[in-house]
C-alpha cells in the first residue's frame, strides 16, 4: 500500500519539518520512505511544500501527482493542492488561514482552527504540530506513540527545551477530533 | 684546481630549450640556487603555468605538476591544504597569472594562502608567438596589436603585484628585473625573502620579474636588456611593493 | 538521511578529508553538509573557491598531492569544471565529481533532468579520454556509489562521475552508510610530497612530441579497455518473461519501476535493464536480451541521450521506443504507464499480423 502526503504553506510554518517528522516516524516502523522537499528560489515568506511517501514496498517516484492526503497551511497551497488530490482523498486544513468556501465536491474537507489552538498553548510555532498530530490520527499512517518517540531525535540537542511543547502540541492536536 | 660555481642540485643536467637572451634561462637557476641554499629540495613542490616555461619541469629538479592555463595557484592551494609542510611555488607568466588566471591568482591572495608565486613578466605571449598580454605597454607592438597597444581600445597594462598588494592575504610583493648582473642579484635575494614569508606562514608572496624577450620584442639582447632599464621600468618600477613583518 | 548529506558522510567514510566547490542550486546542500562535517575531521578541509574552475583545479592539486578529495556541482558549473577533468584525465589523476543534473542548455532550470549524459559519457571536455560514470538511482545507491567512484578513481587513476539529479539529492530515504571497508589499492607511487630520498617526479599531459603523446593517448585506451571489461554494472528487472524491456536509469528508473509494476498489474510483460554505469556502457546485456526481446523503450529525462548507447549496443537489431521528458519536468509513474502501454499493444498487433 503506497501512501503520498502533501505538506504545504508559506515557508517558516513548519511545513518541511511537519514532513520531516512523519518520515522519520514511518522510518523506524520499517516501512520504505522517501521524503522530498520542494525547492526553489524563495527561502521565507514564499510557498513551500514536501511530499511524504510511505509504503510496503519499494517507492518509484518522490513526488505525488495525485495525493492521498494534503496538508494545507495557507490559501494558495490550498487552492494549488485541492485539484491534485486523489478523488475520495483527504484535505487537512489550517481554518484559521484558509478559506474553503470553494472547494471540489469529491473530496474530504478537515479544518483545523491550528492558530488559535496554538496560541491557547502559548506557542504560535507550534501550530504545524497541532495540525500534524490530528493528521495521523485521521489517516492512521503510522503509530502515534512511535511519532512522539521519535521527537527528541527530531529536535535534536539544540532545540530540546522544545521538545515539551512540541509534545503537548502533537497531544493536542491528536486528541482534538475526539469530541 | 678550485671549484668556485657548479649547477644547483635542483637543476637538472638538461640544456634549456629557451631563446638565446631570453630571461627564464636566469631565473630558473635563481631559484633552483635558492632551493639549494635554502635546503628545500626535498619539500618543494611547483605548480607550473602554461607558456613558456610549460616544461620547466625538464630543468627543476623538485616534484612538479603542471597546471592547466592560469591555474598554477588553485591547483597549488590543492597541493599545499593537503600538504602545509611542504613549500609550494608556482611558475608562471604574465599571460598565465593576469590575464586568464586572474580570478585564480587573485583570490589565493586574497585567501592569503602559503604558497610562492615566481612571475614573469615579459610583456607579450612568448610560447603563442608574440601576441598582446594583459601587461604590454601602451604603444607596444605585438602580433595581435600591430599599431602598438592602444589604450582606448585595448586597456592599460596591468600592474597586477599593485592589485595583489591592496589585498589583505598578500604578504610580501617585490618586483626585479634580470637585465643586468646587479638586478640579478637583488632577484634572487627577493626569490630567497618569498620563500620565508611562506615558511614563516606569513602569506602569500610573489615576485615579479621584469625578463627579456628578445625574439618577440623583435631586438637584440642587448637591446632588450637596455629596453627594460629605459622602457619597462617606468611603468612598472623596481622595489619592494608590499612586505609584511614576520 | 538527504542524498546531499548521504553523498557527504560516504564520502568522508571512504576517507574523503578535501572538498573544494562553488554553490549551485540544487546541491548547496552538499557543500553545506561538508562545511560542517570537514570542520569536525581531523586535518579535514572545505574551501569555497572563486568559481567552478578554481574549485576543479584545487581538486587537481589535492590529487597530485595524494589526498582522496571531491567537488560538486550542478549541471552549469559541470561545464567550466570541464577543463579541468580533462587534464586529470590526461594527467591520469583520481578524483571524484559529482553532478546534481538540472534542466539544460544555458542557465535553464533549477530543477531535476538527465541532460548531461552526453557531457559526462563522451569525456566532456578536450581530447580522447573517458570517464567513468556511476547513476545511483536512490539515496542508499548515493552512498554505495561515492564510496564506489573513490575506490574505482584510485584503482584505476581516473576521474569518476556520479551522476545525480535533483531528485535524488533532495529526497530522503533511509540510508546505511557503508563502512570503511575498503579493497586493496595499488599503491600512489606517482604522488608529489617533495623528492626527498627519491627522483623528483612529474604530472604533466603536456608533450613536444606527437609520437609520445600517441604512446600516452593509448595507454589510456588500454585502461578503459580494462575498465569496460571489468567495470560494467546494471540492474535487471523481471527480464526473464518480459516481451519489451524498458533501459532508463537513475531517477527516469525509479519511475520505470513503478510503471512496470501497474503494467504487470495488467499482465502486460515489461522487464526492464537499469544501467549503474553509464560508461563503460552494459552493451552486453542488451546484446544478449535482444536475442529473446525484440522491442526495447528508453525513458529518459531528457530529449534523448542514452537511446544513441542503446542503438548502438542493438547493432541494428530489435526495435526501439522512446519517451522522454526534458528541462526539468518529473514525470509521473502514471503518465509513464500510459505510454508503455499503448506502445506495447501497438508492437503486439504488428507482430501479430
Amino acid at each position: 500500500m503506497l501512501i503520498k502526503t502533501v505538506f504545504s504553506g508559506f515557508g517558516g510554518q513548519g511545513v518541511l519539518s511537519m514532513g520531516h517528522t512523519l518520515a522519520s516516524a514511518a522510518m523506524l516502523e520499517g516501512k520504505y520512505v522517501t521524503y522530498f522537499p520542494s525547492y526553489g528560489a524563495e527561502v521565507r515568506g514564499g510557498t513551500a511544500n514536501c511530499t511524504v511517501s510511505i509504503s510496503d514496498e519499494e517507492i518509484a517516484s518522490p513526488v505525488a501527482s495525485q495525493p492521498d492526503f494534503v496538508v494545507s497551511m495557507n490559501q494558495p497551497s490550498f487552492l494549488r493542492f485541492q485539484s491534485l488530490v486523489q478523488s475520495g482523498g483527504l484535505i487537512l486544513v489550517n481554518s484559521s488561514m484558509v478559506n474553503i468556501t470553494s472547494v471540489r465536491g469529491d473530496i474530504e474537507v478537515v479544518e483545523i482552527p491550528t492558530s488559535e489552538l496554538a496560541e491557547k498553548l502559548g506557542n504560535l510555532k507550534v501550530a504545524n504540530m497541532i495540525i500534524l498530530g490530528v493528521f495521523i490520527k485521521v489517516s492512521n499512517i503510522t503509530p502515534f506513540t512511535l511519532l512522539l518517540k521519535n521527537l527528541p531525535a527530531i529536535l535534536g540537542e539544540k532545540r530540546s527545551r522544545l521538545l515539551k511543547i512540541n509534545k503537548e502540541a502533537l497531544e493536542l492536536g491528536f486528541n482534538y477530533l475526539q469530541g | 684546481m678550485k671549484k668556485i660555481n657548479s649547477r644547483p642540485a635542483s637543476l637538472k643536467e638538461a640544456p634549456f630549450h629557451y631563446c638565446p637572451g631570453c630571461g627564464h634561462s636566469i631565473v630558473h637557476r635563481l631559484v633552483a640556487e635558492v632551493i639549494d641554499e635554502m635546503k628545500l629540495r626535498e619539500k618543494s613542490i611547483c605548480s607550473l603555468g602554461v607558456g613558456c616555461a610549460v616544461v620547466a619541469y625538464k630543468y627543476f629538479d623538485v616534484d612538479t605538476v603542471e597546471a592547466p592555463h592560469g591555474r598554477a595557484a588553485a591547483v597549488a592551494t590543492g597541493i599545499k591544504r593537503v600538504r602545509p609542510e611542504n613549500i609550494v611555488f608556482t611558475y608562471q607568466g604574465d599571460g598565465d597569472l593576469a590575464a586568464i588566471g586572474t580570478a585564480e591568482t587573485l583570490h589565493a591572495a586574497n585567501r592569503g594562502e602559503l604558497i610562492t608565486v615566481i612571475f614573469i613578466n615579459n610583456a607579450v605571449y612568448g610560447m603563442t608567438g608574440g601576441q598582446m598580454a594583459p601587461t604590454s605597454l601602451v604603444g607596444q607592438k605585438t602580433t595581435t596589436s600591430p599599431a602598438g597597444r592602444n589604450p582606448l581600445k585595448e586597456g592599460y597594462p596591468l600592474k597586477f603585484s599593485e592589485v595583489l598588494a591592496l589585498l589583505g592575504g598578500s604578504s610580501y610583493l617585490e618586483r626585479v628585473a634580470v637585465n643586468n648582473p646587479a638586478n640579478i642579484r637583488k632577484a634572487k635575494k627577493a626569490i630567497a625573502k618569498a620563500f620565508q614569508h611562506q615558511k614563516k606562514k606569513s602569506g602569500f608572496s610573489v615576485v615579479e620579474i621584469l625578463s627579456p624577450c628578445p625574439t618577440n620584442w623583435r631586438m637584440s639582447s642587448v637591446e632588450s636588456c637596455r629596453w627594460i632599464d629605459e622602457v619597462m621600468t617606468k611603468v612598472y618600477p623596481l622595489g619592494v611593493i608590499k612586505e609584511k613583518k614576520c | 538521511m538527504s542524498g546531499t548529506s548521504t553523498i557527504g558522510e560516504a564520502a568522508i567514510q571512504a576517507g574523503c578529508k578535501y572538498y573544494f566547490g562553488y554553490p549551485i542550486t540544487p546541491q548547496n546542500a552538499l557543500p553545506e553538509y561538508m562545511a560542517q562535517r570537514l570542520s569536525e575531521v581531523p586535518g579535514g578541509v572545505f574551501l569555497q573557491a572563486e568559481s567552478e574552475i578554481a574549485a576543479i583545479n584545487m581538486l587537481l592539486g589535492a590529487s597530485v598531492a595524494g589526498a582522496r578529495a571531491m567537488t560538486s556541482s550542478s549541471s552549469p558549473g559541470i561545464s567550466l569544471k570541464q577543463e579541468g577533468i580533462s587534464y586529470m584525465a590526461g594527467q591520469e589523476l583520481p578524483a571524484v565529481i559529482v553532478n546534481v543534473m538540472r534542466g539544460g542548455p544555458g542557465l535553464g532550470t533549477i530543477y531535476p533532468a538527465q541532460s548531461d549524459y552526453f557531457q559526462s559519457t563522451r569525456g566532456g571536455g578536450h581530447g580522447d579520454y573517458r570517464t567513468v560514470v556511476l547513476a545511483p538511482d536512490s539515496v542508499q545507491e548515493l552512498a554505495d556509489m561515492t564510496a564506489l567512484a573513490f575506490d574505482l578513481a584510485d584503482n584505476y587513476r581516473t576521474p569518476v562521475i556520479v551522476l545525480a539529479d535533483g531528485v535524488l539529492a533532495q529526497m530522503m530515504e533511509p540510508v546505511r552508510i557503508p563502512s570503511r571497508k575498503r579493497k586493496k589499492l595499488p599503491a600512489k607511487n606517482y604522488i608529489l610530497t617533495g623528492a626527498k630520498g627519491r627522483p623528483s617526479r612529474i604530472i604533466h599531459s603536456f608533450t613536444m612530441d606527437p609520437k609520445e603523446q600517441e604512446d600516452h593517448n593509448w595507454k589510456l585506451v588500454r585502461k578503459y579497455k580494462q575498465i569496460e571489461q571489468r567495470e560494467v554494472r546494471y540492474e535487471s528487472f523481471l527480464l526473464e518473461d518480459a516481451e519489451m524491456v524498458v533501459v532508463a536509469y537513475g531517477t527516469a528508473a525509479r519511475i520505470a519501476k513503478g510503471a512496470i509494476k501497474r503494467l504487470r498489474k495488467e499482465n502486460l510483460k515489461v522487464g526492464m535493464i537499469r544501467p549503474i554505469t553509464l560508461w563503460p556502457f552494459p552493451t552486453k546485456i542488451i546484446q544478449e536480451t535482444v536475442k529473446y526481446i525484440h522491442d526495447f523503450f528508453v525513458f529518459e529525462m531528457s530529449a534523448g541521450q542514452m537511446i544513441e548507447d542503446v542503438r548502438l549496443s542493438l547493432e541494428g537489431k530489435g526495435r526501439i521506443h522512446f519517451y522522454g521528458r526534458p528541462g526539468g519536468v518529473i514525470p509521473a509513474p502514471v503518465e509513464l504507464y500510459r505510454i508503455i502501454s499503448r506502445h506495447y499493444y501497438q508492437s503486439k498487433r504488428k507482430k501479430g499480423r
